[in-house]
């Protein structure tokens, strides 16, 4: 990663979309994307990063603002943008009749390789997305995660630079979760490949980004690398579950003395340590000065989650229930 | 047509041609479905031409026109469909990354189309013949009857692109199928157009375009070489084609916001 935006990288500067009759879907974000870099773009459904995805893309246009893509304007040098990147949208968008094969000499095609270059990059690319078995098998009958392998490797086609994957493994189970970030890992390890991803999980932007940008309503309200928003937020969580139902309330009487509720499950009480880790040991000998037996006590680090929380007021988990459905560049037309 | 718009077109009808082959749903309704309504006006209608001044004595011979036009309307509907699904499913917007040109996705396309039209020809034409209609135009006329057959259904087919990219759902287009079929209703269709004595049906029916596609296919029937009526027909069939994929191109414009 040299940290340049330009070449390799994405530039964006005051980005809006308006829709007709509708709010602001992304509403002036400024950010920056070095070449080689894993930028995870975390935020709610509806919070504006589909849409900016689609910007980035060149499917939609911006209503005010500017962005370079690989150092080319979205707006006025479509063509160009389009032949530096890769993009994986947020639904599998593949046709069911087609064999894995078949889509990659179709998408081979359309981006111009020489007749034997498709032939050989096909076959390279579905056996790097562990495809190659199943090449010729019509894409009606493969499993979602090998859906989104496949979307991976025809975003791939012609070597792009840079990289856009919306919500890449959204439904996905476990093990292809993780085969999937190990691939987009490896790419901008070793290829030196641009990542831009949006996703909805935390974990997702923890594990693989190198630097995170949260939105909410349109806005960028927060960015960094994850270890650098979390030290922002500071102060850990302490979760402490009474071993009798009945203290629950006496224990979030004597929680509430070292900082804020936070988020715990059913039968806990957690708070935010205002003083940090080190207040553990007062708030073990607070509890057991007030006689309250502990079935479960447990120090949680701050979280991407907690990040949220803070910049938000809300939880990442459900905070997109409230807000509306993206339009997509080729549905909203 | 330079390189790569010949292997773009190359590669989305190539597409389009499997898509066609892998879904007998397409197919087998396109054709059985007007076979059926052969059978039963031929069957049912046969004293029509004891009518003064009915042009052929088999009633086969001329309403079996009426399965290759019906069969170009079940184009619309695949054509269209298929489309819509590329659009809903995000397919369009995986090809608008590319530097797909849009001439090269609407011929593509089509191909489906052609590849169905020659199919419904051939059989319409062979169970036709088969059960007792005349060919007065002989083999070649054959040849021509197919070749005007796969334009209209090629023509009508950039109808049904044309609905997909406006409303970009399958349901919309499927939902035209029936505003088709009022048109074949309202056509020359079970009479020639100089016997419909109803006043408002003969002035619609001599307005509508399918009555005089009905009669460039019966000439071949019944007739043998009719040059105005085959040019009437051939013309007809590239004016639709021509301004549905006027149409189909302008939508495109608008559907695919690429800038």
């Amino acid at each position: 990663m040299d940290g340049s935006a330009t070449g390799g990288g994405i530039e964006v500067e005051a980005l809006v979309r308006e829709f007709k009759n509708g709010p602001r879907a992304v509403d002036g974000i400024d950010l920056e994307v070095g070449q080689g870099e894993i930028y995870g773009f975390l935020g709610p459904n509806g919070a504006g990063k589909s849409t900016t995805v689609l910007m980035l893309t060149t499917l939609l246009p911006p209503t005010a603002g500017s962005a370079r893509v690989g150092g080319f304007d979205v707006v006025s040098e479509g063509p160009r943008v389009r032949a530096t990147i890769g993009a994986a949208l947020q639904e599998a968008a593949l046709d069911p009749l087609l064999t894995g094969r078949e889509h990659m000499r179709l998408q081979t095609a359309m981006h111009g390789l020489g007749k034997e270059e498709r032939a050989s990059r096909g076959g390279e690319l579905l056996e790097r997305v562990g495809l190659a078995y199943a090449a010729d098998r019509k894409v009606g009958g493969y499993s979602g995660g090998m859906k989104r392998r496949l979307d991976l490797a025809l975003a791939l086609a012609h070597r792009p630079r840079i990289l856009f994957l919306d919500e890449p493994t959204t439904g996905l189970d476990i093990q292809s979760r993780t085969a999937l970030w190990e691939e987009v890992s490896r790419l901008a390890a070793e290829d030196g490949v641009t990542v831009f991803l949006t996703t909805q999980y935390l974990e997702e932007a923890d594990a693989l980004a190198n630097r995170v940008g949260i939105i909410d309503h349109g806005h960028l309200v927060a960015e960094g690398t994850p270890a650098e928003l979390k030290a922002e937020i500071g102060r850990p969580t302490v979760e402490a579950v009474p071993r009798s139902e009945g203290e629950r309330e006496r224990m979030a009487a004597v929680l509430a003395r070292f900082g804020e509720r936070a988020g715990s499950s059913p039968r806990g009480v957690a708070v935010r340590l205002e003083g940090g880790e080190s207040q553990l040991a007062e708030v073990v000998r607070a509890l057991d000065a007030e006689q309250i037996a502990i079935e479960h006590l447990q120090l949680h680090a701050p979280s991407l989650d907690d990040v949220f929380l803070a910049k938000t007021g809300r939880s990442l988990e459900g905070a997109g229930e409230d807000q509306p459905e993206e339009a997509g560049a080729v549905g909203s037309a | 047509m330079s390189g790569s718009l010949r292997t773009q077109v190359g590669h989305l009808a190539h597409r389009s041609v499997l898509r066609t082959l892998r879904q007998p749903a397409q197919i087998v309704p396109a054709i059985v479905f007007p076979l059926f309504l052969l059978a039963v006006n031929s069957g049912g209608l046969e004293d029509a031409t004891n009518l003064p001044g009915f042009p052929t004595d088999s009633y086969l011979t001329f309403i079996l026109a009426v399965p290759f036009i019906q069969g170009a309307l079940f184009s619309v509907m695949n054509s269209g469909t298929d489309l819509a699904r590329d659009i809903e499913t995000g397919f369009l917007n995986r090809l608008a990354l590319t530097p797909l040109r849009g001439a090269a996705l609407l011929s593509g396309l089509l191909a489906g189309s052609f590849v169905l039209g020659v199919v419904q020809a051939v059989v319409y034409l062979s169970v036709g013949l088969i059960a007792g209609a005349e060919l007065a135009a002989g083999a070649a006329g054959a040849l021509v009857l197919v070749v005007l057959s796969v334009s209209i259904t090629v023509a009508f087919g950039t109808i049904g692109l044309f609905a997909a990219l406006r409303f970009g759902s399958g349901e919309a287009v499927q939902g035209l199928f029936p505003v088709f079929f009022v048109f074949l209703f309202l056509s020359a269709m079970a009479l020639p157009l100089d016997l419909l004595t109803t006043d408002w049906f003969h002035t619609i029916a001599s307005v509508n375009p399918v009555t005089y596609l009905l009669e460039a296919i019966r000439s071949l029937l019944i007739e043998g070489w009719n040059v105005p009526d085959l040019a009437l027909g051939f013309g007809i069939a590239a004016a639709i084609g021509t301004i549905g994929m006027l149409a189909a191109s302008s939508a495109l414009k608008t559907r695919l916001v690429r800038t």
